[in-house]
């Protein structure tokens, strides 16, 4: 440095260059274009290709989804519109609209029952799924189960009333005796239920008429309804029962243990497919002969136990990765076993695992379509069965399908969205 | 080579206050444990009086962290008994629950609760263990946060904190449970050589107001500084034990002496 003129060392900035805008080349429309798509001859070409290929799938299918027809009374009738011009013939949905969603046997007089217990699930899930609004709605969310059962099998009020009231005994006899231990608490909480069940079933039979919608028949349950009733029945009964396995798969009492690991091992290793039919056939000859045990609620179980399973092992994952110091932790401040859980392991445990339950609820949800198999008619089952066996509407592929596609892919991309907000919102760990 | 026993060798500790009454804090007896066919600790015996600061020290398997963790039974032990504040320790959940309640642990790696903020991670023990009212419980971990130096991270979670503020949360958060032993498995191990002080400070503090301790730590200035008695540990025993002014100077055995020399002698 013994060389450079002091003069030259020493400096000091007089004029400030104001900021400038760059040149257009390098920004904006321009830069993102010739960056992304025309930055070499290999990537034009390719980029040219592909807008040729979207070109040809557009120019097929926006004439057909644009053209198509949306009234007429059959397939026929579609033709003749159409002219031998490319058009869907969207008719069937419009036609066949309230069998696509009801099914064809549910009272078209009740249709306003299933939508209201459509449009009050949203408001029973928002304060489980947004935890910043107020706590208070979860009543909501707790008396939903009852409100829905009594809007879309209707009957009389008091059965639903009763089993929540069930619930709510129950519920007191549990916070009385847990001070005595957690399985007397327990044991008390399953004997007051079932006495007040008991009462009140005396009490249902002897008031028929009290508030009594007209009762609808689980067979005659259809159509998209029928998929968000197992959707949302399955999905919310397995994370509580994937929980309890999870973490009965880790437990140090050998019995439980092994229970655990069997059930979880044997419903894994079986396909769904097989214990619908199970649901559907076999166990009939098992029940006495007479008793009507409910088609709908038999899925419901076999779904349930099949989806519990999967989330189990998800969640058994999101124990494992957690380190052994949170369970230290927890247990050298006195922590109880339930509260350890509850408070410390749990929740990190469920945040690592919310994209493997997401996955599991968007696949059982999906999976919901295979009780057409067992001749329950849900979206697809009112498809293949009623519509597309109507001398109406035999040839209507396309546009049936997609539809049933679309309610689903709506669901299900709603369901993923919310999931990803969720993991970035509880993202509290990250430095 | 010595870079374990410089740090806290410029602390001045004002040792008139820390008295040791004849009170028995943790009392074990014959205690042995294996981990597996491995015998870690074998005849184990220790009395600790109430307000006394124990450092124990020893070359690593020695079986240091597994004694402490055996007074809070986080391990088990096989044989013999241990007795902490009067009461024994069994497989009875609930004797082991309030035990554990009554005393406060410092672990390595801090295991503070990354889901919960600080102030949080402070008050959920004294909440749903001891039934505090959660403003009283807000009262007292802010008042514990002031003292460790951190207040004005409570809103805060663990992750965004540095090592040494997060070990600081750590030892609030116990202190929020009014523990009247405080054990510590090795603190400082996990920690940049700059943050190692701010909470060997701390440690000292608890000390000077007369909290009974027990330090697993290869800290040697700070056993030098504020320990009333270090014990020396090797191969799951214990080999030696002296007030620290004879420890260190005068170490009998010679497996002590072997160890000093490693970690003090260049």
């Amino acid at each position: 440095m013994s060389d450079t003129h002091a003069q030259s060392v020493a400096y000091v900035r007089d004029t400030f260059i104001a900021e400038q805008a760059p040149p257009t080349r390098e920004a904006g429309a321009v830069k993102w274009l010739r960056e992304n798509l025309f930055s070499s001859i290999p990537y034009t070409i390719l980029t040219l290709l592909a807008l040729f290929v979207i070109w040809q799938l557009l120019s097929g299918f926006l004439p057909w989804l644009f053209g198509g027809v949306w009234t007429a009374d059959s397939i026929r009738g579609c033709r003749e519109v159409l002219d031998g011009a490319r058009g869907g013939c969207f008719a069937v949905l419009t036609e066949r609209w309230n069998q696509l969603l009801f099914g064809f046997s549910y009272p078209s007089s009740q249709y306003w029952r299933p939508t209201l217990a459509l449009v009050l699930l949203f408001v029973a899930v928002a304060p489980v799924l947004f935890p910043d609004l107020p706590r208070k709605l979860l009543i909501v969310t707790l008396l939903y189960p009852f409100t829905a059962y009594w809007l879309i099998w209707g009957g009389t009020i008091l059965v639903p009333l009763v089993a929540l009231l069930g619930v709510v005994v129950g519920y007191v006899a549990f916070t009385y005796a847990e001070r005595r231990g957690f399985a007397i608490g327990l044991l008390a909480a399953v004997a007051a239920a079932a006495v007040v069940w008991w009462m009140g079933g005396l009490a249902a039979e002897n008031g028929q008429f009290l508030l009594r919608l007209t009762p609808v028949q689980s067979r005659d349950m259809g159509g998209f309804m029928l998929n968000m009733i197992l959707g949302t029945v399955c999905v919310s009964l397995s994370l509580p029962f994937g929980i309890l396995l999870a973490l009965g798969r880790q437990s140090k009492l050998p019995i439980i243990k092994i229970l655990c690991v069997a059930f979880i091992e044997f419903v894994r290793g079986v396909p769904l497919i097989t214990l619908l039919f199970v649901a559907n056939v076999v166990l009939a000859y098992f029940l006495p002969p007479g008793t009507n045990f409910d088609l709908i609620l038999r899925v419901i179980i076999m779904i349930t136990m099949f989806a519990s399973a999967y989330i189990a092992e998800v969640i058994r994952g999101g124990l494992a990765a957690l380190p052994r110091g949170q369970y230290e932790a927890a247990d050298s401040l006195g922590l109880d076993y339930a509260q350890a859980m509850r408070l410390i392991i749990l929740p990190q445990a469920l945040k690592i695992s919310i994209p493997g339950i997401v996955n599991v609820a968007v696949g059982l949800f999906k999976d919901t379509t295979l009780v057409s198999i067992i001749s329950m008619f849900d979206v697809v089952g009112m498809i293949r069965g009623p519509i597309l066996a109507s001398t109406d509407w035999n040839g209507v592929y396309w546009e049936l399908y997609g539809f049933a596609a679309l309610l689903f892919f709506v669901t299900c991309y709603g369901i993923s969205q919310y999931s990803q907000w969720l993991e970035r919102k509880l993202a509290t760990d990250n430095r | 080579m010595d870079t374990t026993g410089t740090v806290a060798d410029d602390i001045q500790v004002d040792r008139k206050q820390m008295k040791v009454s004849d009170e028995v804090a943790i009392e074990i007896k014959d205690m042995n444990k294996w981990f597996g066919t491995f015998h870690v600790l074998r005849d184990i015996n220790l009395t600790v009086y109430r307000g006394e600061r124990i450092v124990i020290c020893g070359p690593s398997g020695s079986g240091k962290s597994t004694l402490i963790r055996c007074i809070n039974a986080l391990e088990e032990h096989q044989k013999g008994t241990i007795e902490v504040d009067g009461t024994r320790l069994s497989s009875d959940l609930k004797q082991i629950d309030k035990i554990r309640s009554e005393v406060g642990m410092c672990f390595q790696h801090f295991n503070l609760f990354p889901h919960l903020t600080i102030l949080e991670n402070c008050t959920l023990a004294p909440i749903w263990v001891r039934k505090t009212p959660k403003k009283e419980a807000d009262e007292t971990a802010m008042h514990f946060l002031r003292k460790v130096k951190i207040p004005e991270q409570a809103d805060k979670y663990p992750g965004q904190l540095s090592g040494g503020q997060q070990q600081r949360v750590a030892i609030a958060r116990s202190l929020c449970m009014k523990p009247k032993i405080m054990l510590f498995d090795e603190p400082t191990s996990a920690l940049d050589p700059e943050m190692i002080k701010e909470v060997l400070d701390t440690m000292i503090e608890l000390a000077e107001e007369g909290m009974t301790m027990i330090c697993v730590t290869h800290e040697m200035g700070f056993a030098r500084q504020v320990a009333n008695r270090v014990i020396f540990m090797a191969d799951g025993q214990i080999v030696e034990q002296n007030e620290p002014e004879a420890f260190f100077k005068h170490p009998k055995s010679e497996r002590t002496q072997q160890f000093l020399s490693q970690i003090l002698g260049h």
